[in-house]
C-alpha cells in the first residue's frame, strides 16, 4: 500500500510523517514521532488513555486516522510543561496524589487542560462529567477530580 | 490493532464524494465520526477497499432555522448539537439526547448523521429523529430526495438509502407550543449504549392529546416506533391508567437481543419504563 506524506503541528513544532493511510494517529505519535507519554489502553475508544488535543479538541487518538491530523494542530502530554517547568494540572496531580499507576495520567492530564480551557471554573459535578471518557483502571477517581479542581483554582488565581 | 488495507479518499464537496462512491460501488464507504466504523474496520468485521473521508466537507456542517425547520448538517458532531443555542431553544429534544451519548471525547468526533445511517439498533438518534417525525435529505447521482425518518429504518446495518447516497442534512420541526418531550435512557454507565431508551413528543389540544409519538432504542432489530400505544393515547386525556396500558403495548412491541445488558423480558420491561417516564416528562413540559 501506498504511504502518503503528512504533515502537522505536534506541540508547537512542526512534523513529518510517512504513513499508510490504515496507520492511527497514536501509533504514528508514540512509534514514528517517538513521543510515548500518549498511552495505549484499550483501543476501542473506551478508555481514554490516547487521548490528545487535535485542533483544540480532546479525541481519543486510537480512533483518527494519521491522515486526519494532516495540516492539523495536535498537542499531547509532552506539550503540557514549559521548559520544564510543570503545568499547573501536572503540579496539582502530584499534590493531590491524582495518580497511582500512572497509566492513565497522560490522558487524565490532556483531557483535564482542554476541559478547563472550555471551563475554568467549574463545579465537581461538571468535573466528572467533563472526564468521563477516561477511565482509571485503579479507581482513584476521587483525587484526580480533586488535582482537577486544584488546579483549576490555580490557573484562576494566577 | 489496525485496519486492514484501504484506499483512503478526502473529497472536499458532496459531488466528489458521491462520484468516488459511484466509482467504487461495493467497495466503498464513508468515513464520519469514525468511532463505530473504525473499530469495525480493525476487528476486519468491515475492510472496504476505500474508505472516503467526507469530514473535509464544509457543506456537511452546520446548524440553520429555515421557517419552522432546523436544518441540521449530517456531519454535525454531538458536541456541536449539545453547544448549539439553537437547538437548545427550538429543539431541546436533540442536545438532551446528545449529551447521554458516549462520553466527551468521542462526542467531539461522532456526527448526529453517521449515528442516523450507521443502521446500529443501539445508537440513539434514529429513535429520536423517528419521534420528532424528522425528514432527510439524501443525495446521489440522480439529485436529492428528501424522506421520512418514518420508514427509513429497516433492521440491523439496513437503512433505505442506495450505496452511493449520501444522508446530507436532516431536517427536524421547531417545537410549537403545547409541545413536550422525554427521553430516558437506561445505560450500566458512561460510554455505553442503552439497555433501554425511549423517546417521546406530545403536541397537547387543552387537556387532550392531539398527536404522540412514542419511539425506542434497543428494543428490536432497529429503532422503531410502539404504534398501538401511540394510537391508545391519541384523542384520549392521558391518565396513569392510559400510561400503564400504553407501557403494556410498548411491551408486546419489543424484541431485544439478549447480551450482556440484560436478558429480553429484562430489557422489554426496561423498555416499558423508559416509555412511561418519556410520557411522563413529555407531558409535563407540554403542560408548560
Amino acid at each position: 500500500m501506498t504511504k502518503k506524506h503528512i504533515s502537522f503541528q505536534l506541540n508547537g513544532r512542526p512534523v513529518d510523517a510517512l504513513v499508510e493511510p490504515r496507520e492511527l494517529l497514536v501509533h504514528v505519535i508514540r512509534e514514528q514521532l517517538g513521543l510515548t507519554g500518549t498511552h495505549i489502553g484499550c483501543e476501542t475508544s473506551h478508555c481514554g488513555a490516547c487521548t490528545i488535543d487535535l485542533n483544540g479538541d480532546s479525541v481519543k487518538a486510537c480512533t483518527v486516522l494519521a491522515m486526519q491530523a494532516d495540516g492539523g494542530d495536535v498537542m499531547t502530554v509532552e506539550g503540557l510543561a514549559d521548559n520544564g517547568a510543570l503545568h499547573p494540572l501536572q503540579e496539582a496531580f502530584m499534590q493531590e496524589h491524582g495518580l497511582q499507576c500512572g497509566f492513565c495520567t497522560p490522558g487524565m492530564l490532556i483531557r483535564a487542560y482542554r476541559f478547563l480551557k472550555k471551563n475554568p471554573n467549574p463545579s465537581d459535578e461538571e468535573i466528572r462529567t467533563g472526564m468521563s471518557g477516561n477511565l482509571c483502571r485503579c479507581t482513584g477517581y476521587q483525587n484526580i477530580i480533586k488535582a482537577v479542581k486544584a488546579a483549576a483554582e490555580k490557573m484562576q488565581s494566577a | 490493532m489496525i485496519p486492514s488495507e484501504f484506499e483512503y479518499h478526502a473529497p472536499h464537496s458532496v459531488a466528489e464524494a458521491i462520484t468516488l462512491l459511484t466509482q467504487y460501488p461495493e467497495e466503498a464507504r464513508l468515513l464520519a465520526g469514525g468511532h463505530s466504523l473504525l473499530p469495525m474496520m480493525k476487528l476486519r468485521f468491515a475492510e472496504p477497499a476505500h474508505l472516503i473521508d467526507i469530514n473535509g466537507i464544509k457543506e456537511l456542517k452546520g446548524i440553520s432555522e429555515q421557517g419552522n425547520v432546523i436544518r441540521i448538517g449530517a456531519m454535525t458532531t454531538e458536541s456541536e448539537l449539545i453547544d448549539s443555542a439553537l437547538l437548545n431553544e427550538k429543539c431541546p429534544l436533540i442536545p438532551a439526547v446528545a449529551r447521554l451519548i458516549a462520553d466527551p471525547q468521542v462526542r467531539n468526533r461522532g456526527t448526529i448523521g453517521g449515528d442516523i445511517v450507521h443502521g446500529d439498533p443501539g445508537n440513539d438518534h434514529p429513535a429520536v429523529m423517528l419521534a420528532l417525525d424528522a425528514r432527510f435529505i439524501l443525495q446521489g447521482p440522480e439529485g436529492e430526495r428528501t424522506v421520512p425518518a418514518n420508514g427509513f429504518f429497516l433492521g440491523t446495518y439496513s437503512v433505505g438509502m442506495a450505496a452511493d447516497e449520501i444522508l446530507t442534512a436532516i431536517l427536524v420541526p421547531v417545537f410549537a407550543s403545547s409541545t413536550g418531550y422525554g427521553f430516558n435512557k437506561l445505560k450500566r454507565k458512561t460510554g455505553d449504549f442503552a439497555t433501554a431508551a425511549s423517546s417521546v413528543v406530545v403536541q397537547l389540544q387543552g387537556e387532550s392529546c392531539a398527536d404522540i409519538r412514542i419511539a425506542l432504542t434497543n428494543a428490536g432489530p432497529c429503532a422503531f416506533r410502539a404504534e398501538a400505544a401511540e394510537d391508545l393515547l391519541k384523542g384520549q386525556v392521558i391518565t396513569d391508567a392510559l400510561i400503564e396500558q400504553a407501557a403494556q403495548k410498548v411491551m408486546a412491541a419489543c424484541e431485544p437481543d439478549e447480551d450482556l445488558r440484560g436478558d429480553a423480558e429484562y430489557k422489554t420491561h426496561m423498555s416499558a419504563e423508559m416509555a412511561r417516564r418519556s410520557i411522563r416528562d413529555a407531558l409535563t413540559k407540554a403542560k408548560g
